[in-house]
């Protein structure tokens, strides 16, 4: 049961491996960064917080990040909440 | 934090780790029917604090949907992430750190360790477990609790900023169920003491001020209402009248009458 609503147009036809976000299987481009992660999911310009296998990844590191398959990506925002 | 202001300019404020604030209605943004009520209460609530929590971002949504940071953005707002919805410190720990992630090496958080799913009573052991690590990473603790004054104590003695004994279960609306327990936390407190949960209507929000607390957060009282904007405006009012009345000093209790027109002078 993969996603591939998060496939970017750009990266159809390359390499595709399996990677984890937010408890979802979806396949993604080789070797994607977590800022090409951003991008194709459609969250860029949103204010987001992830984390990969475990760790915080400051903002600042996601266009050097790169994803492996396998990789357990959550994705989190602020909603409304008491 | 840009709302942060001068002490000076501000006549009987609520000061939590360092900043001040006019307002002693602290609210949360959630249950409201969508973004634009939920925008409409925090504006009549006239609150500064609001809690957000913390969630996977939906993979489905539509780009360009408002986003809860865009209608309450930080810089007008202190925001105020929860861990809502935590059983365990390691989530809450988890949740506190993605959370000062998010909003850029933000500290300020609401602690809150759940024990469990049908009182939402706090965990009182995991809350203390996790405010002790919390302070160590160098956040600022505001955390919720019971009303037992040994906890809260303990609490404030590990570091935590405010300390948030509960009124009555979140979500239930009984007002202040132990008014003196809740005092007796005050009493021995030196850090600002917030009821967290459990306000239903106005009156409860003044009794919580009238007896002494530095301030009130809700949610429920306020997104359940019929009329949110027009209840977030009455506790807006009720905080602002129970704070006066605690400060003005009440009246002595009498079990019989005392006259308020004097007895000289009657034509009779």
């Amino acid at each position: 049961m993969g996603r591939s609503a998060a496939l970017h147009p750009v990266y159809f036809l390359t390499i595709v491996m399996q990677i984890v976000v937010n408890g979802e299987n979806t396949a993604v481009s080789e070797g994607i960064t977590l800022t090409e992660l951003v991008g194709s999911l459609q969250l860029a310009g949103q204010r987001l917080a992830i984390e990969l296998n475990g760790d915080i990844v400051p903002r600042s590191r996601w266009p050097e990040v790169h994803l492996s398959g396998g990789d357990r990506a959550e994705i989190v925002r602020a909603i409304g909440g008491g | 934090m840009t709302q942060a202001q001068p002490t000076q300019s501000l006549p009987d404020a609520l000061r939590i780790a360092g900043r001040s604030y006019a307002s002693r209605l602290l609210v949360g943004t959630g249950k409201y029917k969508d973004m634009e009520q939920t925008r409409r209460a925090v504006e009549a609530s006239g609150a500064e604090i609001v809690t957000v929590a913390v969630r996977r971002t939906n993979l489905g949504q539509k780009p360009g949907e408002p986003s809860l940071l865009d209608v309450l953005p930080p810089d007008r707002y202190t925001i105020l992430p929860n861990t809502a919805g935590c059983y365990t410190a390691e989530d809450a720990l988890r949740t506190c750190r993605l959370a000062r992630e998010l909003l850029d090496d933000h500290r300020l958080v609401k602690l809150e360790v759940l024990g469990d799913a049908k009182t939402l009573f706090p965990d009182v052991t995991a809350t203390l477990a996790a405010a002790e690590q919390l302070v160590k990473e160098g956040f600022e603790v505001m955390v919720y609790t019971s009303d037992d004054p040994i906890i809260a104590k303990r609490l404030e003695e590990l570091g935590c900023v405010a300390v948030m004994p509960l009124a009555a279960p979140i979500g239930s609306g009984l007002g202040v169920q132990n008014r003196y327990n809740i005092l007796s936390i005050i009493e021995n407190a030196r850090v600002p003491i917030i009821v967290d949960a459990g306000v239903g209507t106005a009156s409860d929000a003044a009794i919580a001020m009238e007896l002494g607390c530095d301030g009130v957060l809700m949610n429920t009282a306020i997104a359940e209402a019929k009329d949110p904007v027009l209840m977030a405006s009455a506790m807006k009012h009720a905080i602002i009248g129970g704070r006066e009345a605690f400060r003005a000093g009440r009246m002595p209790r009498r079990r019989y009458a005392s006259a308020s027109s004097p007895l000289d002078g009657t034509v009779a």
